[in-house]
């Protein structure tokens, strides 16, 4: 006979990490929106090509009133009143990249968001590292993340499952699909360790000592394109991470990684 | 009347969410002028400080590239026009009467013109400059060598910084000179130089002429322009608002090797 059980699914070193990452990549995504309004647009290469932006955000004005131009790839946006050009004719317009809203501190301060974004990194590293040696160290990398060959060979019927939000029960609740298995492996060894190397790249003191992070990214111009690339690539993750979470039973799902507790639903008695 | 019922929920859902992000990021605002927390934010620059200075030796140049790099249009950033009148009157004939002062805790006290700075051995450099604000230009420098200069004045024991004097100002009071203060491992730095030349011209005024500082392992502010005094001193706590450079006065960080 089936029936609940309650499984302890995360380790306390997973769980701080975990918690401690989120709130870490969120002063960082929001000081890292405010670094990036001092100057909004990206590049290629080494240095700035002025004309020749691969993305920007600038406000001008045309046919006698003020816009927001968003250009990427040389396709132009008009996007007043979000990108380039903020506010409204009420409160007054203002020159922006991302709205102030987003940023941190939430008004023009340059040296401040630097401050909160380099603090933060440090966190994150130290945060990082322990999660890394724990993972590697317990066997937790190995056992619970590495994805087996029958799972690798079965991918495309995990993708068909997921896509019709059908949430596994009994035994295969206790283990990560394959499809978690690989976000996580490569949002943890590849996006966030990228999101390191790309934001050193652009240390002036960094590329003197290391100066095969430049080769490594293509210059220090490609290197901020790829950082605010991937900052973007892990906005994604994080998104479809909650949305998962929220529709493969929250509290389950929220409570395993406080208390470490996980509820395993019987599977239905085949007839 | 269902819908209606779901769209109040929805409302009061967003306005929920509006005003719960709303005091989350107006308590990160109140947070970002609480002294503590800045003090707690700022310890990390000087963590960020001597793991770089751990990583750097004297030996470690940052990348020179070749003329075939060289930026298009090399943005003048800051000042670009100093209204000083004494420098007005200098740049009117050339810089010809125009002499560099170094100065402060030096053995011998020096005064260079052009003229004497050219006629000293020199290095020429084609380098990456990285503005604090994410922007990257590359030019090519020559100047003398800031050790020469320091070697030539001779620096007392006590000596800890060369603060670097300049002649623009970014606002009308007294405290709005420009200035800026290097330690001695970037000073004697092999590529550490006062430029007189960019892109084998005479250095145009948008970019600092008579002499601009080159401290290629720092951003762009480090990088004072209208250098007109050096001064070596034990420490900047007494000069202007006390944090080493008019940037840094303003919040940002006195070591911007990141």
């Amino acid at each position: 006979m089936a029936k609940r059980e309650v499984i302890y699914r995360h380790a306390v070193a997973v769980r701080a990490t975990h918690w401690i990452n989120a709130l870490v990549l969120l002063v960082l995504l929001m000081s890292g929106l405010q670094i990036f309004n001092a100057h909004s647009a990206l590049y290629l290469g080494s240095k700035s090509d002025f004309d020749d932006p691969i993305l920007s955000m600038t406000a001008v004005r045309e046919d006698g009133r003020a816009k927001g131009i968003t250009t990427v790839f040389g396709y132009r946006f008009d996007t007043t009143g979000l990108f380039g050009l903020g506010g409204d004719a009420e409160s007054g317009y203002q020159r922006q990249g991302f709205p102030w809203s987003w940023t941190l501190p939430g008004y023009h301060s340059l040296a401040t968001g630097r401050h909160w974004h380099f603090f933060f990194a440090w966190v994150f590293l130290v945060n990082g590292l322990v999660y890394l040696a724990y993972s590697f160290g317990s066997g937790h990398l190995r056992r619970d993340l590495a994805p087996t060959g029958t799972e690798l060979k079965h991918v495309g019927g995990a993708i068909a499952e997921h896509a019709r939000l059908h949430f596994p029960k009994g035994e295969e609740a206790k283990r990560y699909n394959v499809l978690q298995k690989l976000s996580y492996l490569f949002v943890a060894l590849i996006l966030l360790p990228l999101m390191l190397l790309t934001g050193l790249t652009m240390s002036p003191g960094m590329d003197a000592a290391f100066p095969v992070l430049l080769d490594m990214f293509g210059g220090r111009q490609s290197a901020r394109t790829i950082h605010f690339i991937a900052a973007g690539g892990i906005v994604i993750f994080v998104a479809v991470h909650i949305v998962m979470v929220l529709i493969s039973g929250v509290w389950n799902n929220l409570r395993s990684m406080i208390t470490g507790r996980y509820t395993i639903e019987p599977e239905k008695e085949k007839p | 009347m269902s819908k209606a019922k779901g769209l109040d929920r929805r409302s009061f859902m967003t306005r929920g969410l509006a005003v719960t992000s709303a005091a989350l990021l107006g308590g990160c605002d109140d947070l970002s002028r609480q002294p503590w927390v800045k003090r707690v934010l700022e310890s990390a620059e000087t963590l960020t400080r001597l793991t770089q200075r751990a990583l750097l030796t004297p030996n470690d140049l940052a990348r020179e590239y070749s003329q075939a790099d060289l930026s298009r249009v090399f943005k003048a950033n800051g000042s670009t026009n100093p209204d000083d009148p004494s420098y007005l009157t200098h740049a009117a004939n050339g810089f010809a009467d125009w002499k560099l002062e170094v100065g402060g805790l030096v053995e011998t006290p020096l005064a260079l013109s052009l003229d004497e700075l050219r006629a000293m051995p020199s290095r020429t450099q084609i380098t990456r400059h990285d503005c604090v604000e994410g922007w990257s230009c590359i030019g090519k420098w020559k100047g003398v060598k800031l050790s020469t200069l320091l070697a030539r004045a001779g620096l007392k024991p006590d000596a800890r910084y060369i603060v670097l004097h300049c002649a623009d100002s970014l606002g009308p009071t007294a405290d709005d000179k420009y200035y800026e203060s290097i330690d001695l491992a970037d000073a004697f730095h092999e590529q550490t130089i006062l430029a007189y030349e960019m892109n084998d011209q005479t250095l145009p005024i948008p970019h600092g002429a008579p002499l601009r500082l080159r401290v290629e392992r720092q951003l762009g502010y480090k990088m004072a322009k209208y250098v007109m005094g050096i001064e070596a001193v034990d420490s900047f706590a007494r000069i202007r608002r006390g944090q080493g450079g008019y940037w840094e006065d303003r919040g940002y960080a006195w070591y911007a090797g990141i």
